[in-house]
Parts: C-alpha cells; structure tokens; sequence
C-alpha cells in the first residue's frame, strides 16, 4: 500500500480557489468563438490545482524543507563544485536592467548588458588563456559538444573529412563521448596508467590521422594533474589534432595555470560550477567555450564585438558553425559569474584555487588511514577513495553515502569514475572551513568503524531522512512519470 | 588578503599543511610542469567591495532599457507576462537553488517532487503522455525532438515550417549538421505552413514535420490538416507550442502529435536578455524511454512511504556514453520551478484567463491598427502577435518608440530582407487599452510624420 504522507499540489487543489491576480481585459471583448476557429478552441480543462497563495507558499515551503542545498550543510558533491553562492549575485541578476531585457531589442537599448558580456569574455580568455569566448552555450555539456563542432568545422574547412574521431581518457565523465558522438565523431578510448593518469604509450598507440581531438580533464576525473600534458599536446598536434578542455575541474587551476599555455585549443568552462552559478536543483548552467585564434572564424554567431566603445552583435560569420541557442546564452548565469569574478579579482581567484586544493589535500590525509587511496600522491581540488575495504565487510559505498545522510552530510559523487572500484569522489571546494571538514572527517572515521563493529546500521541507513531508501526498480519497471486523479 | 568566501585563517592553514605534509601551498601544485606553471598576475580588474560592486553593477545595468519601465510590444519568443510576486519567493529558497541535481533522493524530496507536478503539468497542458524534467530553452527542445526523430525512424530529413521561429530554425540546422542530416523548409501559405509543399516534400526519407503552434507570426498552424499528412508518410509530427497558448487552444496532443516541445517561459520566467528560459519536452507514451534529459518518476521506500526518485536512466548520457542520442546533462530546473510555481498559481482557471486576456488585447490592437488604415499581413486567426505592414522602415520606428517610453515590435527584415517593413506586434495580457491605443497612435504619427 502506498502512504500518502505528504501531498502532491494536486491533492489539495479545490474548485473554486484561486492563487493568481491576473490584470483586467479592459478592451471591448469579441465572442472567443469568432477569433478561433471551433476545432482548435480548448474543451477539456488542463487538471491544475485549484488553491490559494497560502496554500502555494505552505506547499513550497514543505518541500524546500525536504531538499538539501549547500546553504543546508555541506555537499562535497565530487566534479560539481559545489560551493557557497554569493548572495550578491542574486541580487545583480535581479537588478530590472538585467532580468528585464528582451533579447530583441534595439541594441541601443542594451549596451549595459553588452557591456556586461564583452567584459566577462575578456576576464574568461585571461584565466584560461584563449583567444576568444562564446557565451551561448547553455551548459557544460552544451559547451563540450559545440567545442567539438567547433574542431569538427575547422578540420573539414581544411579539407581534413578523414578527421572522424575523439580520444577520451577511460577516467572520463560520460558526457564526453556523448557529446562526442552527438556532435558526429566516432568515440576512442585511451586507457589510463597505474598512476591514474593518462597512458602515454597508449595515447601515442591511439592517436593518427584521423584524430579529430583528445578531450581532456586536468586535473582529470581522480582530481590528479596530466603533468604529461606538454607531450600530450604535442603528440596529438603532431598529427593535426585538436586538443579539447573540459572545464569541469578549473577550481583546481586558476591562477597557477591556464589551457591555454598547456596546448588547449578549445575549452569549455561551466560557469555554475567554478563561477558559482548558482547549480539550482539541476541548472540553469551557463557552458561558455574558449578557443585558440585558428578557430574564432567558427564560433557560434552572433558574435559580440566591440567597436568605438560601442557594443553590437555581428551576424557575417560565413564561417560559423551557426546558433546553437537561441539568443545569447543564459545571461542571468552570466551576469551571477561576472559578479563574482569582480568580487574576488585576480588574487582571489587564485586564493579560491589554494585553499580548494588544500582542503582537499587535508580530507584526502586524513581520510587515506581509514579507505584505500588507490592513489597515493598530491591532489587537486578533489580526491577519489575506496570502499573495497569495507566492501569486504559487507558494507558498500552506497551504504556508506547513505549514512553520511544522517549525520546531515550530502555525500560524495558514488561509483565514479569508474576505473575505481567502489569509488567516492570528495571536493570539498575552499568555501567550507576547517571545523566542517573535520567534521565530516570525523563522521567518515566513524562510519568506517561502523562498517567492522556494527555494519547493519550503515547497511540500513538513512535512518533520520523524510524517507528512507527508495525502491529505483520498481520505479523504471513500472514508471509512473506524473500523477493521475483516481 | 582576506575574503568573506574564503574561511581559511592562517592558522588553518600552518595546521592543515603540517597534516598533509608539506611546508608550502607550492609543493601541492608541483605536480604543474614547471613551463606551463603560471607565473604571473591574471590581468583581472581588481577585486571591489559588495557595496562598490553592486553600485557600479546597478549603473550599468540602468543603462539598459527594462521592461518595467518601458511599454513593451515586443515577443517574438520571449514574452511580458504576468509573474506573481511568490515566484520569486520560492525559487529564492536557499534549499532549493543551491542544491544541485538530485542524485540522493532521501534528502532531494522536495526538488523530485516540484519536477514530478511540473511533469504532470507540462503533460496537462499539451495533452501528451510523458514529459521531462525540463531541457535549456525551446530552441535546443525542437533540436533534441528531431534529433530523436531521425534515431528512430533511421531517416535522414527534417521538415520545418518557414513559420517557426528564425532562432530556432538555426538551432535545429546547427544540431543537424552534428548528426550530417538535411533540413528542409516547408514554404507558407497566407503565414501558415503549406499543405500542398508538405505533401509534395514528403518522400521516405523525412523523419519529422516540425511546426510551431501558435507560429512564429501569431497565426494557428491546422495541426488537424498536418497530422495525418505527416503520420501518412510515418513521419513525426513534432509541435513547437507556446504554453500559455494552450490555456485556451486545443492541445498538440489531441491532434495527435508525437512530441511537443516549446519553452515555458512564458511562466514567470524573468526575460533576462534571452536566458535562462526553460524547455520542454514531451512525447506520446511510445516514446517514453527515447526522452532526452532527466525524468522523475514515483516509488515507494522500504516502509510504503510514496517517494520520487530519478529514473529510466538508462538512456541517459552518464550510462549509454558514445552510444547516446543526445548528452544533456543539467537542464533548467530552478526555471521548472519557477513555471511549476507559476502554473499553480494561475491553475485550472487562470490559464484560461491569462490565454484569453492575450487573445482579447491582441484583437483589439490589432483592429485599431486596421482603423487606423494599416495593412495587417496574413489576417486571420492568431493569438497573441500579429504583423503589421509599415511603408517605412521598422528600425526608424523602433528608434522613435524608444524615445517615448516604447519598446515596439519585432522587425522582421531583421529576418529575411523579403518582410522588410513588417513589424511583428506582441500584445500580452498585462497591456492595456490604454497602453494600445497610445501605442497605435505612436505609430501612426510616425507613419504619416
């Protein structure tokens, strides 16, 4: 039986409440029946609730309550950086002259938000060193695939059509070889070496003529740094490849490197992440690409330029992949990142990266006598442990994530990257402070010493969440995707 | 120098490095090879005080002109709707826009369910059996429906209406290009799509007929007439729709579309310049596991207690890697919850209102147009934009408008030089007479000045 112990907005709706204040139709009406044709006038009412403004807030208000966000507590969310939004930003993004432009308009009338845009591509070129920026792209993911096609267009305008495929590192998020192949080009994997790093006898195996681009993470997926990058860039530029970024783990590198003095000719940086977006349950993101000057002819149009302190869009791009957003990109994310860049400058963002990388060094030390580091050398912003220990005793990774949730923890991202064995991926970013990370040190302490004296209460938990472990079968064999009135 | 995000003391700092073993912040980015170490200082403006910042921030963006405090006309996509005050409110729950996607379902509740109502809200309003948790915008939604067309009936051509939006178009051209399929354009007839070109530009290697409902020019595409034309040659019919329109138009779903895709903007999602807006995405049940992007779906925990978890991930590109059809990732959710809460708000009866307000005001605009002596193109049935024919050229017009206060309506010579001197006019509910026939006489004077 199913308890229905907190309620969906349907199920308190009620004929006759309403939560809306629409303004008056103060124009002489005609008949609806005249201005539609009969066919196309609506006869079955969309089934929304029926309530009052009260009864919206209460509701939101509930569920904000059972949703744990980086303000609730810490969320060491591994790859996601998840750290403190600037209240500020909110602030400057809501300003009306920014939340309440139409993209359309004369650009006359927006040469603030113009403004706003050229100076945070000037300020994203500086800390990845590339020579030009888009900011269209919506999201990472959405930035990764128009770097490829970015590198796809710039090989076939060279007549190079036999550049077909991508190498990505077996470290890497799945999103690279789907953006990869979403973007047309055929998927090469390229194994990592006992280090955790990229195998470079395998890359060199791997690499030819028909490389379009290696796509790299550095740090990668482990939170290691590619040291080998110098000769990884020059073994896949000696066959005219293209070397690709993923921006994900920047936080790790602002300030004490850049892509593009490492060989990059493309990057992608995920606003939200690095720039504190904010993340937003799961976006709105902002995915800007970065790329070296043999590629600008490409970029996505329009393109913003500068010309006698004036600001305006070209659209003469014969060259461009094309739009590949409507508009301009997902400027409220922007305008939150440039906030934010202009809050901390250029001895902050470097700060940002220190005491990001510390703190992870401290956590991953602290941690290594109670998990296994698979391994054992200096981090970056982020570190990946092992629960085959405690797997040993029955308790998995998964339970361990679990019971973090009762000591009011987020746990790490679970079972990535996949070259590790019951992987838990930790960033704990330089936001939090000492006492948290001692903290969740401790609880983890704990947790492993659970997992030998008393494993059932890892294995059972959470114990002190709205709801316990939630049966995911059950959910894809027999999906219920919205709710239906009995 | 000391920042308020960065908590680090000093003494942290000596106490953490003696733990891990060094001596300095250094060695723990020696692993960077020494020539590709960055020396320098970024050539980044200095870092500014909140109360400095926030100052120099609020000049510049009063140098745009806002919606607000101009009379706004202008749609063409992106729209001046009625946003209650409590949208603002929720999504400003520290809990809710500071998470990030709910991979731990016992502490995400709250975001799983706000996705799930707005799932089951998406499908109310198109009629459709299945919708996602949202995608970026309704640009990029219309992409990933044809991209999923063309995967599934393994054709190669793609049919779009000349009256979807120009923006749009590009961006299903560009995701095209990614998968090397062809894109074709379906001519109009009096501002709606051409039946008879449809017909004739159906062979069998056309995946979808992509139409925008109401279309890029205010007019009501007959989805009745197009549907069994596109499902007679196993095509997907695929609609673009625009939200608030449903409130009073018969849904895509009932006319048997196979996906419908739009941007919820339109509900209580601020303008911001574009973005970020909010896409969806839904599809008959046949399609269920072919939806790009995440899907909530609801369970039970171990003690029967109803719950909602992510699910189908199996599609998905964390899971399918290279063999993905389509590598979304993080979508619009807090934008989701901002129309979800928007939704609520108007429910049953408001959409009903709010959809007729648009129609009512824009009739009457455009009436007092015609009385004016102006020439309305593609007369006819529309919704909440119409064109208007001028005998100058719009962009002088616009400049005028400004002046006064105006923010006037979409030139579309902008589009393509053949519609030189036509302005596309958006009238929502929030405009009112008064606001219209000012607007009218603006013109008018420009017109005849």
């Amino acid at each position: 039986m199913v308890k229905d112990n907190f309620p969906l907005i349907f199920e308190i709706s009620k004929p006759g409440r309403i939560g809306y204040s629409l303004p008056e139709i103060d124009v002489p009406e005609t008949d609806i029946d005249r201005l539609l044709p009969e066919d196309y006038i609506r006869t079955e009412e969309p089934e929304l609730p029926e309530v009052s403004e009260l009864d919206i807030i209460r509701h939101y208000t509930a569920l904000s309550k059972r949703n744990h966000g980086v303000d609730s507590g810490f969320y060491p969310l591994g790859s996601c950086t998840m750290k403190y939004n600037p209240k500020i930003n909110e602030d400057v993004a809501r300003l009306p002259g920014f939340a309440h432009i139409h993209p359309l308009q004369d650009e006359s009338s927006v040469q603030g938000a113009l403004e706003l845009m050229y100076d945070l591509m000037e300020h994203l070129k500086e800390i990845t060193g590339m020579d030009e920026v888009t900011l269209q792209p919506a999201a990472g993911a959405h930035g990764e695939w128009t770097g490829l096609m970015l590198i796809r267009a710039y090989h076939e305008a060279n007549g190079d059509f036999h550049k077909t495929k991508v190498i990505i590192p077996d470290s890497a998020h799945g999103t690279n070889p789907a953006s990869a192949t979403v973007a047309g080009f055929e998927t090469i994997t390229v194994k990592s070496n006992e280090f955790g790093l990229v195998d470079i006898d395998d890359l060199k195996r791997v690499v030819g003529s028909d490389t379009a681009a290696l796509m790299l993470t550095n740090p990668n997926t482990l939170g290691l740094f590619e040291e080998n990058i110098v000769e990884m860039a020059e073994i896949v530029h000696a066959v005219g490849g293209k070397l690709y970024y993923d921006g994900a783990n920047l936080n790790a590198i602002m300030g004490k490197a850049r892509p593009g003095d490492m060989g990059f000719d493309v990057v992608h940086l995920n606003l939200h992440k690095t720039f504190t977006g904010p993340h937003g349950g799961g976006g709105p993101g902002s995915g800007p690409v970065g790329v070296k000057k043999e590629l600008i002819p490409f970029l996505p149009k329009p393109v913003l330029v500068k010309k006698n302190n004036e600001f305006f869009f070209d659209y003469d791009r014969p060259q461009s992949i094309g739009r590949v957003k409507p508009f301009y990109g997902n400027f409220g994310i922007n305008v939150r990142a440039y906030t934010y860049i202009r809050t901390m400058g250029p001895d902050g963002l470097r700060q940002v990266t220190e005491n990001a990388v510390i703190n992870a060094n401290y956590m991953m030390r602290s941690l290594a006598p109670y998990y296994d580091l698979p391994y054992d050398r200096h981090c970056k912003h982020e570190f990946v442990i092992s629960g085959r220990r405690q797997k040993k005793l029955g308790v998995r990774t998964l339970d361990i994530a679990k019971r973090l949730l009762d000591f009011g923890f987020h746990p790490p991202t679970i079972y990535f990257p996949l070259n590790v064995e019951e992987s838990m991926m930790i960033e704990p970013t330089e936001t939090e402070s000492k006492e948290t990370l001692d903290a969740f040190i401790e609880t983890m302490i704990q947790i492993a010493k659970e997992a030998e004296e008393n494993p059932e209460i890892v294995q059972e938990a959470p114990h002190t969440t709205v709801v316990g472990r939630l049966d995911e079968t059950k959910a894809a064999r027999k999906p219920i995707l919205k709710y239906v009135r009995e | 120098m000391a920042f308020r995000y960065l908590p680090m003391t000093e003494q942290d700092k000596a106490d953490m490095l003696a733990k891990i073993g060094v001596e300095t912040v250094d060695e723990l980015f020696s692993d960077i090879p020494e020539n590709v170490r960055y020396q320098g200082r970024l050539r980044l403006k200095e870092a500014k005080s909140e109360p400095a910042l926030y100052k120099e921030l609020s000049d510049l963006a009063a140098k745009n002109v806002n919606v607000k405090n101009f009379t706004s006309f202008l749609g063409a996509g992106v729209y001046d709707h009625y946003i209650p005050s409590i949208v603002d409110h929720v999504i400003s729950r520290s809990e809710f826009y500071t998470a990030y996607t709910p991979y731990q379902p016992e502490i995400s509740q709250g975001e799983l369910q706000a996705i799930f109502e707005f799932q089951t809200m998406i499908c109310e309003l198109t009629g459709m059996d299945v919708a996602n948790s949202s995608m970026y915008d309704g640009g990029t939604a219309l992409a990933e429906a044809a991209m999923l067309a063309t995967g599934q009936t393994k054709r190669r051509t793609i049919l779009i209406s000349e009256a979807i939006h120009p923006e749009y178009k590009e961006v299903v051209k560009t995701y095209a290009k990614g998968q090397k399929l062809q894109v074709e354009e379906v001519p109009l007839n009096n501002g709606v799509t051409d039946i008879e070109s449809l017909k004739n530009q159906l062979t069998d290697d056309v995946a979808c007929v992509l139409v925008q409902y109401p279309n890029f020019f205010g007019r009501i595409e007959s989805l009745r007439e197009i549907e069994p034309v596109v499902h007679g040659n196993h095509s997907l019919f695929i609609v673009s729709a625009n939200p608030v329109a449903l409130g009073i138009l018969t849904p895509p779903g009932k006319f048997g579309a196979d996906i419908v895709t739009g941007d919820a903007q339109p509900f209580g999602i601020p303008q911001s310049f574009g973005g970020p807006h909010c896409g969806f995405f839904a599809v008959s049940k046949k399609f269920m596991r072919k939806i790009p992007g995440r899907l909530v779906g609801q369970t039970t925990d171990e003690n029967g207690n109803r719950g909602f978890v992510l699910t189908l991930q199996a599609r998905e590109q964390h899971i399918r890697r290279e063999k993905a059809t389509s590598n979304i990732c993080s979508n619009q959710a807090l934008n989701a919850l901002a129309a979800s809460v928007t939704m609520t708000a108007l429910g049953k009866k408001g959409i009903r209102e709010m959809a007729i307000g648009n129609i009512q005001k824009a009739n009457y605009a455009k009436n007092v147009f015609k009385q004016n002596g102006f020439e309305i193109v593609y007369d006819g049935p529309s919704f909440n934009e119409f064109v208007v024919k001028l005998d100058k050229p719009v962009e002088g017009l616009t400049s005028y408008l400004l002046q006064s206060g105006v923010i006037g309506g979409y030139d579309l010579g902008k589009v393509d030089p053949k519609y030189a001197g036509q302005m596309l006019v958006c009238v929502t509910e929030i405009r009112t007479k008064e606001e219209i026939d000012t607007f009218v006489e603006k013109v008018r004077a420009y017109h005849h000045g």
